[in-house]
């Protein structure tokens, strides 16, 4: 048994999870250490939002177990995981549209109470640089925009994991810099799992990269270590 | 500031109205403040957390029967049977909720609608305590609070202007609070909810219960207000007139029931003048809402020109 200081934040035992024939996620082990910036990466159809998908609670596993900070969480349902500290950001945003930039953050806000609600609520806006526009209705928003505002969702969560999916897909050059610093800053405090096609972003900031392929677990390790693997250069960056 | 103001000054309004409107008209008036409670609870569920229930003649019927069976049976007095009224509207909603919420969408529409008719049924079925079909007069004593005569006038306009002012004010309350926005939050998107820690369950279980709660109040208070209870307040129709009453003055907008119950009484009063087929001119005038204000009359003007109110 690992210490308790050693104890992995996020870690999966054998999670499995099929659809028919299709093996979307075959008994993956995985580890996710407190503080790291994780990147998840792979092919298309590797099973990577599944697998963040049953990290969430958004699906539940046919076999295996997950547990946070050494408690199992594998039957849990999703909302009583965010409560433990587990943030999931949508692939495809998924903001409420019709609903203005502060009633978006202050549904996360007040999943933990409503006291300051609008202080904390306008601090989550302001570590995303949103602060100026809490009055707007979200779907006004630009797509980076947007993107930031669900970012701001997830942090107002107080997380201690956050799980961000492709979330620089669709913005542009300068708004991927920020984004870089943004999630930077968030570490140690948060420990940040995300999936990523953008490898420039993944070499960049991840400190531990896992690969899968065909839902299982290809390799894992340092970005340099990654880079160097033949197996991965086989499977996934050389093609 | 604004808001309080509006909904202040239609209380003022409405208590007002008692002295320049004739007798028949101010009981018409209450009427529609008590049917404006029952829409305004529709509004909860339906209008800001998306549950469009088929069922709720049934937590209205909970309510006049709640209240007006004990009267009938012991001789429960107003104040304490309007009380056993909202109990039971909200009771039945919580017994309701907690099995067809298990579902959504449109099974939630059939399984609310089957509940209510279950419950119509029932009422028929138990005719010799329930009237049945031909109901029953509540008796006198439980249309007194306090020693006003709820059947005169005056204290009925009251007492109906209470409620109603009541129930608008909580109403109002509710859905600025945070659980309002955790309720509409589960209407605009159900899945991101449960992503930000809400439990869907929970929160559209909690706004059944509130929106049967006012059913129930609204029951009770027809009943009390105006003496009889019958099993033709449990059928289908009275499911679809809250429904229509919120659709018309514009659902997830708390002066929309109020609005729509009125111009919806109006509508068939007139149009009742004009010809015995006066549901078809009210069925076109539902289609031309649907065609061109989808959001209601409250709804429009909010996305047009102010978008302020609540």
């Amino acid at each position: 048994m690992a210490s308790v200081i050693e104890m992995p934040l996020i870690r999966t035992r054998d999670l499995t999870l099929h659809f028919g024939g299709l093996r979307a996620v075959d008994g993956v082990d995985f580890t996710l250490g407190s503080g790291d910036i994780h990147a998840l990466i792979g092919p298309n159809g590797a099973g990577k939002t599944t697998f963040v998908g049953l990290l969430a609670g958004r699906r539940m596993p046919q076999s295996g177990q997950i547990f946070l900070a050494g408690e199992d969480i594998t039957r849990l349902p999703a909302h009583a995981r965010v409560r433990k500290g587990i943030a999931y950001t949508f692939q495809i945003t998924s903001i409420f549209p019709r609903l203005t930039v502060f009633d978006n953050v202050a549904i996360a806000v007040q999943t933990h109470g409503t006291k300051d609600l609008s202080t904390r609520t306008r601090a989550a806006l302001a570590r995303v640089g949103l602060d100026g526009l809490q009055a707007q209705e979200a779907q006004t928003l630009s797509y980076g925009h947007q993107r930031l505002l669900e970012l701001a969702m997830g942090l107002a969560l107080r997380p201690r994991v956050l799980i961000l999916d492709e979330p620089t897909q669709g913005l542009a050059a300068s708004e991927i810099e920020g984004f870089k610093s943004l999630v930077r800053s968030l570490v140690p405090e948060v420990t940040v799992l995300l999936i990523e096609h953008n490898m420039e972003v993944v070499m960049d900031i991840a400190t531990r990269i896992t690969v899968l392929n065909f839902g299982q677990v290809l390799a894992t390790g340092t970005p340099a270590e990654i880079r160097a693997s033949p197996a991965v250069q086989e499977a996934y960056l050389g093609a | 500031m604004k808001v309080w103001t509006l909904h202040l000054g239609l209380i003022v309004v409405l208590f007002a109205a008692q002295f320049w409107l004739s007798p028949y008209h101010s009981t018409n008036l209450a009427r529609i403040m008590v049917l404006a409670v029952f829409a305004m609870g529709y509004n909860l569920a339906f209008g800001y957390t998306g549950l469009l229930s088929l069922g709720h003649a049934l937590f209205f019927a909970a309510g006049m029967y709640g209240a007006g069976l004990p009267a009938q049976l012991w001789g429960v007095t107003a104040g304490p049977a309007l009380i056993l009224g909202i109990l039971a509207g909200g009771g039945m909603a919580a017994a309701v909720g907690l099995l067809a919420l298990r579902t959504a969408g449109v099974s939630f529409m059939i399984v609310t609608l089957m509940f209510a008719q279950a419950g119509y049924l029932a009422i028929l079925y138990f005719a010799a305590v329930t009237g049945g079909d031909e109901g029953f007069t509540l008796p006198a004593a439980a249309r007194s609070i306090a020693g006003l005569d709820l059947s005169s006038d005056t204290p009925r306009f009251l007492a109906a202007l209470t409620l109603f002012a009541v129930g608008l004010l909580v109403s109002l309350a509710l859905v600025r609070s945070p659980f309002g926005r955790s309720m509409v939050a589960i209407r605009e998107n159900e899945e991101r909810s449960r992503m930000l820690g809400l439990n869907p369950f929970t929160v559209k279980l909690v706004a059944l219960v509130l929106s049967g709660l006012y059913a129930g109040a609204a029951g009770a208070a027809y009943g009390i207000l105006f003496g009889y209870a019958g099993a033709s307040f449990a059928t289908i129709q009275y499911s679809i007139l809250p429904m229509l009453y919120v659709l018309l003055g514009g659902a997830g907008t708390i002066l929309g029931p109020f609005l729509g119950a009125a111009l919806m009484f109006a509508l068939i009063e007139v149009a009742s003048g004009v010809t015995s087929a006066y549901l078809f001119l009210v069925g076109a005038a539902l289609v031309a809402l649907v065609l061109f204000a989808p959001r209601g009359i409250l709804g429009t003007i909010r996305e047009r020109w102010a978008k302020w109110l609540p």
